[in-house]
């Protein structure tokens, strides 16, 4: 267990906390993450992950960094509009900590990348703003065994859970099918207030730490609910659903399907 | 009490906290249960702080002793992972 002197100062004040220590910062230098998306929620996730000393992190994100962007993403700022939001993460997040190797991919995922793109990962955490790549990375998660931390934000609420294939509920288990589109507005569409998502992707990091360490509860089974007008936090019961079409002990998807069908990119 | 043996020294003089700690934590986490630490220190607040921090971590605090106008040492036997 040998740190560098800097490695002590950087995370003393992990180190001290008895729940860490040197051995459970030794787990998240180790730890490797799929982060899906560098935008909203990918910024702050990946920012405190970098931060934490996660020693690899894997990001996908196809688009490139707009001034509409810098409202709420923060790994992103005004001299990189134009650059594609991976490179300018891997930028931000590399010089914040150099213990940390950023794998950047400039893509879309898709039905046909996903499983070779997370297949090397311990964690995924989902921080897409559309429906199809959010059903894309439960399944895919689902049928790799992989925990996944999905997020969502909205004009002033967020959401987070934490699905442990296996384990405990699936986003199918909650919302078994896609909402027709056009039926749920997006955030392009919507509006959201921009430190809404260094909440929900705070939130979505400690759950990330969490697993790493093995410490505390998680939001198994578990939908957390904030609303930021209202200053409340709520708790909703998620059962997994013995029905569920994917985590189910027979379940009707058992290869990833063609999700964008109907679905305009947003 | 002389007669506390002790498997592994560390002087982490010139140092404040939170690196006291964070190096006598350090330290106790690479040994075995049932061993016993010193720690050789110059900063008078450690003096207090460390034994606290180490009695909330589970451990046995066996001696905190001044021995000269400057240092301190603080003898500790694990007794948890």
């Amino acid at each position: 267990m040998e740190f560098t002197e800097d490695q002590l100062q950087r995370y003393s004040r992990h180190i001290i906390l008895p729940e860490v220590g040197g051995k459970g910062q030794k787990k998240i230098l180790n730890a490797k993450v799929f982060i899906v998306g560098a935008g909203g929620l990918g910024c702050p996730v990946g920012y405190y992950l970098a931060a934490a000393g996660v020693g690899t992190i894997g990001m996908i994100d196809n688009d490139t960094v707009e001034l509409s962007n810098l409202q709420r993403q923060i790994a992103h700022n005004t001299k990189k509009i134009g650059v594609h939001k991976v490179d300018s993460a891997k930028e931000t997040f590399e010089s914040l900590n150099p213990d940390v190797k950023v794998i950047g991919i400039k893509d879309r995922i898709s039905k046909d990348n996903i499983k070779d793109l997370i297949k090397d990962y311990d964690i995924v955490v989902d921080g897409s703003d559309n429906f199809p790549t959010r059903y894309l990375v439960n399944d895919a998660c689902v049928m790799l065994k992989k925990p996944l931390v999905s997020g969502a934000i909205l004009r002033f609420e967020g959401q987070v859970t934490t699905i442990l294939p296996g384990e405990g509920h699936c986003y199918r288990c909650l919302f078994e099918e896609m909402p027709p589109p056009g039926l749920v507005p997006s955030c392009q569409e919507a509006g959201v207030l921009g430190a809404i998502t260094g909440v929900v992707g705070a939130l979505q990091a400690t759950e990330v730490l969490k697993l790493i360490l093995g410490k505390g509860d998680i939001l198994k089974n578990t939908l957390l609910i904030y609303d930021a007008l209202k200053v409340n936090f709520r708790r909703v019961k998620v059962p997994k659903n013995s029905d569920c079409p994917v985590c189910s002990e027979n379940p009707t998807i058992t290869e990833l399907q063609d999700y964008d069908a109907g679905y305009c990119r947003i | 009490m002389e007669d506390i043996k002790i498997d592994k020294k560390i002087n982490i003089k010139g140092l404040i906290c939170p690196y006291t700690f964070v190096k006598s934590k350090i330290a106790i986490e690479g040994m075995e249960v049932g061993e016993v630490l010193e720690i050789l220190l110059d900063y008078e607040e450690a003096s207090r702080s460390i034994p606290k921090s180490m009695e909330d971590h589970g451990h046995k605090v066996l001696k905190v002793e001044k021995i000269n106008d400057t240092d301190w040492t603080i003898v500790v036997r694990k007794e948890k992972e």
